[in-house]
């Protein structure tokens, strides 16, 4: 925009001032500066992945894909598995979304439809908001002392009524899976309910006109007209949440109850990768380091696809209307 | 798009219908019962946060006293005690953080919004930023544990304050520059053809037009990521680590409140899990001052 005028013009009838060259060595020194700074981003994600690669080749070298299958967590024979952590990881993260995605939706459609007076619709995308903000860890403390022993009664019921299946054979003792499941749908609502609520709210007003035009009730609009076009971005944000839930790391960590062995049922404690590395990173060494940092690039692979998988359904899914 | 199944008989469609609101009709039952849902959904959504701010408010707040931010916490089994280091030392932490990630993050903001064009590089660092801000905070801790505490590059110290900042740094990088980014996307051209047309340089512009009129979003964006970064435990748990005595300087083990909430609640004594809960109260109102902060900030703008 600002360019040089040439020499040739300076002769001339009008005199251009010049720039002096300090004025154009700050323009072009903050120009780059700009540049390096906004690499970072790059240099740093790179630095990320190839930190967690290098410390993981030792163990994939040794496990290879046996790594991802069996359950051996072994520091004396110096035998890892991850299939405990990354089967727990998916679980948990997949079905606290079966809970929290209709819970969210469901709120963000009662805070954008013109229900409830705006002044509560406020409080409750406020209350939704500063739910966020709570850190994790004080959400796990409240798990410890505060949900699970509320829970376990619930839990005993579950078990006593269900305790023939697979997935309840187990007499709750605290810690578990189903804890950890609830806390991270405490999690991931927030995000849901914030960006389905920005979703429904894009949706043009002329498209609620006109299904209500033809007769439609209320429900018959958000169902058929306002859900459908509004279900990429709910999707994208439902895809984000996901991979929240899987990196997610404190809370779970001090429910889930860090188990060592396999158990299919839901109410015995679990592990996940991200519980797996705050348990025992710090006092790993040798090969143990290695297999925390290829559980670790297990992580980072599953919440890139699930981040890029975010990313390209809110691009194709989009609706144009 | 409309497969909605039409539940009356065609002849009916054409009948003359009373014109009065019937609630008894299917679909006004219906259209009851799913806002009845919705509504009760959003109550479950809305409850968690008013339990965990009731416990904390309630087993925090009683135990807030002048000790608690002026004395060490005890030894294990010992009765007593604060956690004034923890807090002295989620401050420091945060604010080397800040120290990095804030210039760090505007500045590339900058240069996305103003001097990119928006091209494959601009493009590139948009998407990274995207995925970075996905990245897991342990795996932050686990990035900052290999190429800080394992390296011993500071003074051949391994864990250390410095390095929980870095790792925080890395988590509070995308918010600041997404938000700088599309603050500075919202000032009108016109102001920039306006500093160009006085013949301002582009720098002279950015810093004396552009910038401080995108101050409000950039400002609200900067303190929402403050109080996030200053919540993360994962991160720090093996790069700052604990320490039960006051902060050694920047280059040593520091203790944070979250890290003393997640070691001391998982210790079976109840003067440590109490002085978690105090930590929690004391966490829980700084992140929710600044969330509040954040919003007046905002408000300001458009008023």
């Amino acid at each position: 925009m600002l360019t040089d005028p040439s020499p040739a013009l300076d002769a001339d009838a009008f005199t251009l001032r010049r720039r002096p060259p300090t004025e154009k060595l700050v323009d072009l020194g903050f120009r780059q500066l700009t540049l390096v700074l906004a690499s970072m981003v790059a240099i740093v994600l790179l630095g990320i992945f190839l930190t967690v690669f290098q410390g993981a080749r030792e163990a994939i070298a040794t496990f290879g894909l046996d790594f991802l299958t069996t359950s051996a967590w072994d520091p004396v024979n110096e035998q890892y598995g991850a299939f405990i952590a990354i089967y727990g990881t998916l679980v948990t993260s997949f079905l606290s979304l079966l809970i929290a995605v209709p819970l969210g939706v469901g709120t963000a459609i009662f805070i954008t439809e013109d229900l409830i007076p705006t002044v509560l619709r406020d409080a409750i995308g406020l209350m939704v908001e500063l739910l966020a903000a709570i850190p994790s860890v004080v959400l796990g403390l409240w798990a410890i002392f505060v949900m699970e022993p509320a829970l376990r009664p619930v839990l005993n019921l579950l078990h006593s009524l269900l305790g023939w299946s697979p997935f309840f054979n187990t007499v709750p003792q605290g810690p578990g899976m189903t804890p950890a499941i609830l806390i991270l749908v405490v999690m991931v609502l927030p995000i849901i309910t914030a960006i389905s609520r920005d979703a429904l709210n894009q949706v043009p007003i002329e498209l609620r006109q006109g299904a209500y035009g033809v007769g439609t009730t209320r429900w018959g609009a958000i169902f058929s007209v306002i859900l459908p076009a509004a279900i990429s971005a709910i999707t994208g944000g439902v895809m984000l949440a996901l991979g929240r839930a899987m990196g997610e790391t404190m809370a779970v960590t001090m429910i889930i109850g860090n188990a060592l062995n396999f158990n299919l049922s839901l109410l015995a404690p679990g592990n996940t990768i991200a519980s797996m590395l705050a348990n025992q990173f710090g006092e790993a060494n040798g090969i143990q380091v290695s297999a925390l940092m290829y559980a670790a690039l297990i992580l980072m692979f599953l919440t890139f696809a699930v981040n890029v998988a975010a990313k390209w359904i809110v691009r194709r899914l989009s609706l144009r209307y | 798009m409309a497969n909605q199944p039409i539940t009356y008989s065609s002849s009916a469609l054409f009948d003359r219908r009373p014109l009065h609101f019937d609630p008894n009709l299917r679909r006004n039952r219906l259209n009851q019962l799913f806002t009845g849902i919705a509504g009760l959904f959003a109550v479950i959504a809305v409850l968690p946060l008013l339990l965990v701010l009731f416990h904390v408010l309630v087993q925090g707040g009683r135990l807030i006293s002048v000790g608690m931010f002026s004395e060490l916490p005890p030894a294990p089994g010992l009765d007593g005690g604060g956690i004034g280091n923890a807090i002295l030392g989620t401050l420091l932490v945060t604010l080397i953080a800040s120290l990095i990630a804030i210039p760090v993050g505007v500045g590339g903001g900058i240069y996305l919004s103003e001097y990119s064009q928006r091209g494959w590089f601009a493009q590139f660092v948009s998407f990274g930023n995207d995925i970075l801000a996905g990245v897991p905070s342990i795996i932050s801790g686990v990035f900052v544990y290999g190429i800080v505490v394992a390296t011993r590059v500071f003074f051949d110290q391994s864990y250390s304050a410095m390095a929980g900042g870095i790792a925080l740094a890395v988590l509070m990088l995308p918010t600041v520059i997404k938000t700088t980014d599309e603050g500075l996307k919202l000032v009108p051209q016109e102001l920039r053809w306006g500093a160009y047309g006085v013949g301002a340089s582009k720098f002279v512009t950015v810093m004396r037009i552009t910038l401080p009129s995108a101050f409000t979003p950039i400002a609200t964006g900067v303190v929402l990521a403050i109080a996030r970064a200053a919540g993360e435990t994962a991160p720090l748990i093996f790069t700052a680590l604990f320490s039960p005595f006051w902060p050694e300087g920047v280059f040593n083990p520091i203790a944070t409140m979250s890290v003393l909430i997640f070691n001391f609640a998982i210790m079976p004594y109840e003067a440590q899990n109490a002085l978690a809960w105090a930590a929690s109260f004391v966490l829980v109102m700084m992140i929710l001052g600044a969330n509040l902060l954040a919003r007046w900030i905002s408000r300001m703008a458009k008023v």
